[in-house]
């Protein structure tokens, strides 16, 4: 009888559908996945260490650049570890703001992976129609703060700025009727809290598109029920956060169980799936659009009534204002500290998770009084649910390690850090 | 939330009286140190006693404490010379060995969803040239990838680890970039060579290392750390044997 061997396959770095560059050797006997081994670390830029050499405010912006396609969420872990370690708490307002921004990143977030699982899916024009939302999103992050993904917007004691008054317009033309132009300018005629509600009057209705093209369609279960089930114990133990965890039947959400700035007077809902399959943690995700687009109006609404400060009044750690900082010698005096020196933070250390979309962002920080944090670990969300993948894998089809991949919402921006 | 935190902390310090417990309440999170020997015993109890019911590991990490507490630029007396750029090359450069045994330590956080609390497990590895430490693999299978990470960027070794390889780094990469005293500059730098048409690895040589801002320690508290503390836990009383 002749000896048959398994078939080793080498997928990725440099695979469309291997999301970034993750490198996958795997184990074939057919076309049925023995095993698969995800090799990673080819975008490890060593962050940490480096947020270990510089001044605490030096580093918000590499934290963007982690989860690079949810920025601000990202930063709300770095900024909630030290403002603890500090002891501050920012304004209200500033809160309101973070909230918001969370829930703009969570739908940002999951546009881009529904668009991105659609394609890995086989359906191209789901992509297309979130990435017409996602451009709407990018505006709120460049009116906010000039960067439409690396924002630096969250800082030690607030936010960097308040809300603009005015929306950037698209100019004339030789390419767009007037008319048009009147159309993609509608939206934008008043400021950035306008343009944001606006956005959440139509944003449902774009969800309802989205599941008309997919809820249903024979070709979208077909790929995606059944396929990677984990068990409720089985995520539990796995580390599974964020809808990995939900989706496998766990109700179990940070803003809910351990709400952190505004969450506690915020009415939502938690979705949580039942069979823990690719198929449920598509309809939680999709829910949890619908889900952030309420709590994004409720922020609208708080922010249109209650206006006053963005930022702490305590010069230690926050900037001055320009103005003040040019015309008062104690002001200037702060600026310069601030900006050369940096603040110190009282030695101690401190773990702080958000819900990040793609589940628990954790930051465990270690400050031995210095300028710089002595040790900084990011728990990326997206690094249990990597390693889980063999297991996920075991025993399907080649063409269901794609949907796995794609269902994990890995980013190696935060994976490999 | 406090009270109960509060209450965590003193069943553990009647089910583990070994182990330090420390709640810090400036920031309410409990750190236990428990003693290498008593970790995995620890970890077995935490997670499956139903007072604690730690289900889930949420986070491994090392730390390497040999800079712990230096400063670059000493603030509490002036000096004549000034500060002086990139004197150094890393802080802990002069007494490499005075972490001694409390240099590596392993960060275990862990979340206990019955009960919506978190605590700290921290075991210090002792041994600086080959620091070992129990692995958890069996216990919390999440525990896998975060300890490789740990072996790969701190060298720190995890007993019956069932596929301790790197995980971050090149393949074939030496050393174990995480470590205070590896430089932050690295220690090799790669180009095309033309001549042997190959990528190689030579020193580096393309860049100064610096410090564009010293590293000042000024907050006040910096005298009482959480961490390292000064005297080891013991282990209990009946515990496995010392590996």
């Amino acid at each position: 009888m002749p000896e048959i061997q398994n078939y080793t396959m080498n997928f990725g770095p440099q695979h469309p559908a291997a999301h970034g560059v993750l490198r996958l050797v795997l184990e074939l006997d057919g076309e049925v996945i023995q095993r698969a081994d995800p090799h990673v670390g080819l975008l490890h830029r060593a962050t940490e260490k480096l947020a270990e050499n510089k001044p605490f405010n030096q580093s918000i912006g590499y934290m963007d650049r982690l989860d690079y396609v949810s920025m601000m969420c990202n930063e709300h872990g770095y900024v909630l570890a030290i403002e603890k370690l500090l002891g501050i708490e920012p304004p209200l307002r500033a809160q309101y703001i973070r909230v918001m921004f969370d829930e703009i990143t969570r739908i940002l977030n999951h546009l881009m992976w529904l668009g991105a699982h659609g394609l890995d899916i086989g359906a191209m024009t789901v992509f297309l129609y979130c990435f017409r939302e996602r451009e709407a999103l990018m505006d709120c992050y460049e009116a906010v703060s000039g960067a439409r993904m690396h924002a630096t917007y969250y800082r030690p004691g607030g936010v960097a700025r308040e809300l603009p008054d005015y929306m950037p317009q698209y100019q004339p033309s030789p390419y767009r009727s007037k008319r048009e132009l009147e159309r993609m300018n509608a939206a934008r005629q008043g400021g950035l809290l306008d343009f944001i509600e606006a956005f959440t009057d139509s944003f449902p209705s774009r969800v309802d598109e989205y599941e008309t093209l997919l809820t249903d369609n024979r070709i979208w279960k077909q790929r995606l029920v059944g396929i990677g089930v984990v068990e409720p114990e089985r995520a539990i133990e796995l580390g599974f956060t964020g809808p990995m965890l939900r989706g496998s039947g766990v109700e179990w959400d940070l803003r809910k169980m351990q709400p952190y700035e505004v969450y506690d007077r915020l009415d939502f809902d938690i979705p949580v799936g039942v069979t823990g399959d690719c198929y449920d943690r598509y309809l939680v995700r999709v829910e949890e659009m619908r889900q952030s687009n309420r709590i994004i109006r409720q922020c609208v609404d708080w922010l249109r009534a209650n206006p006053g400060p963005v930022m702490l009044d305590n010069h230690k750690v926050t900037p001055p204002r320009r103005e003040e900082m040019k015309g008062d010698m104690e002001s200037l005096i702060h600026h310069f500290k601030l900006f050369t020196e940096g603040y110190s933070v009282p030695a101690g250390e401190v773990y702080a998770a958000v819900e990040a979309p793609k589940g628990e962002f954790g930051v465990y920080l270690i400050s031995d009084g210095a300028n710089k944090p002595y040790r900084l670990k990011v728990r990326p969300p997206g690094f249990p649910h990597l390693a889980a993948m063999d297991e996920m894998v075991r025993g399907h089809m080649l063409a269901d390690v794609v949907a796995v991949i794609s269902t994990l919402d890995v980013v190696f921006g935060e994976i490999d850090r | 939330m406090s009270e109960a935190i509060k209450q965590l902390a003193e069943r553990l310090r009647s089910r583990f009286p070994g182990a330090a417990v420390q709640h810090d309440e400036r920031v309410d999170q409990i750190t236990v140190v428990v003693h290498r020997a008593a970790l995995r015993e620890t970890a077995l109890m935490l997670r499956d006693a139903p007072e604690f019911a730690f289900r889930q590991l949420i986070d491994l990490c090392g730390v390497d404490y040999l800079a712990y507490g230096d400063d670059e630029w000493t603030t509490q007396r002036a000096t004549t010379r000034g500060f002086s750029r990139g004197v150094r090359r890393y802080a802990g450069e002069q007494d490499p060995d005075r972490g001694d045994p409390h240099r590596f330590a392993v960060v275990y956080h862990l979340l206990s969803l019955d009960h919506n609390q978190r605590l700290r497990l921290r075991v210090f590895a002792e041994d600086t040239d080959f620091p070992v430490v129990a692995s958890v693999v069996d216990i919390w299978p999440a525990a896998d990838w975060f300890e490789r990470e740990a072996f790969d960027l701190f060298g720190i070794h995890f007993e019956d680890h069932p596929d301790l390889r790197r995980l971050l780094t090149d393949y074939g990469f030496v050393g174990h970039p995480f470590r205070k005293d590896f430089p932050l500059i690295g220690n090799v730098e790669v180009r095309y060579d033309p001549d042997r048409g190959r990528v190689v690895y030579e020193p580096v040589t393309s860049i100064e290392p610096r410090v564009l801002v010293p590293k000042v320690i000024r907050a006040p508290g910096h005298e009482q750390p959480m961490a390292p503390p000064t005297e080891l836990p013991v282990a209990p009383p009946g515990g496995p044997a010392d590996a």
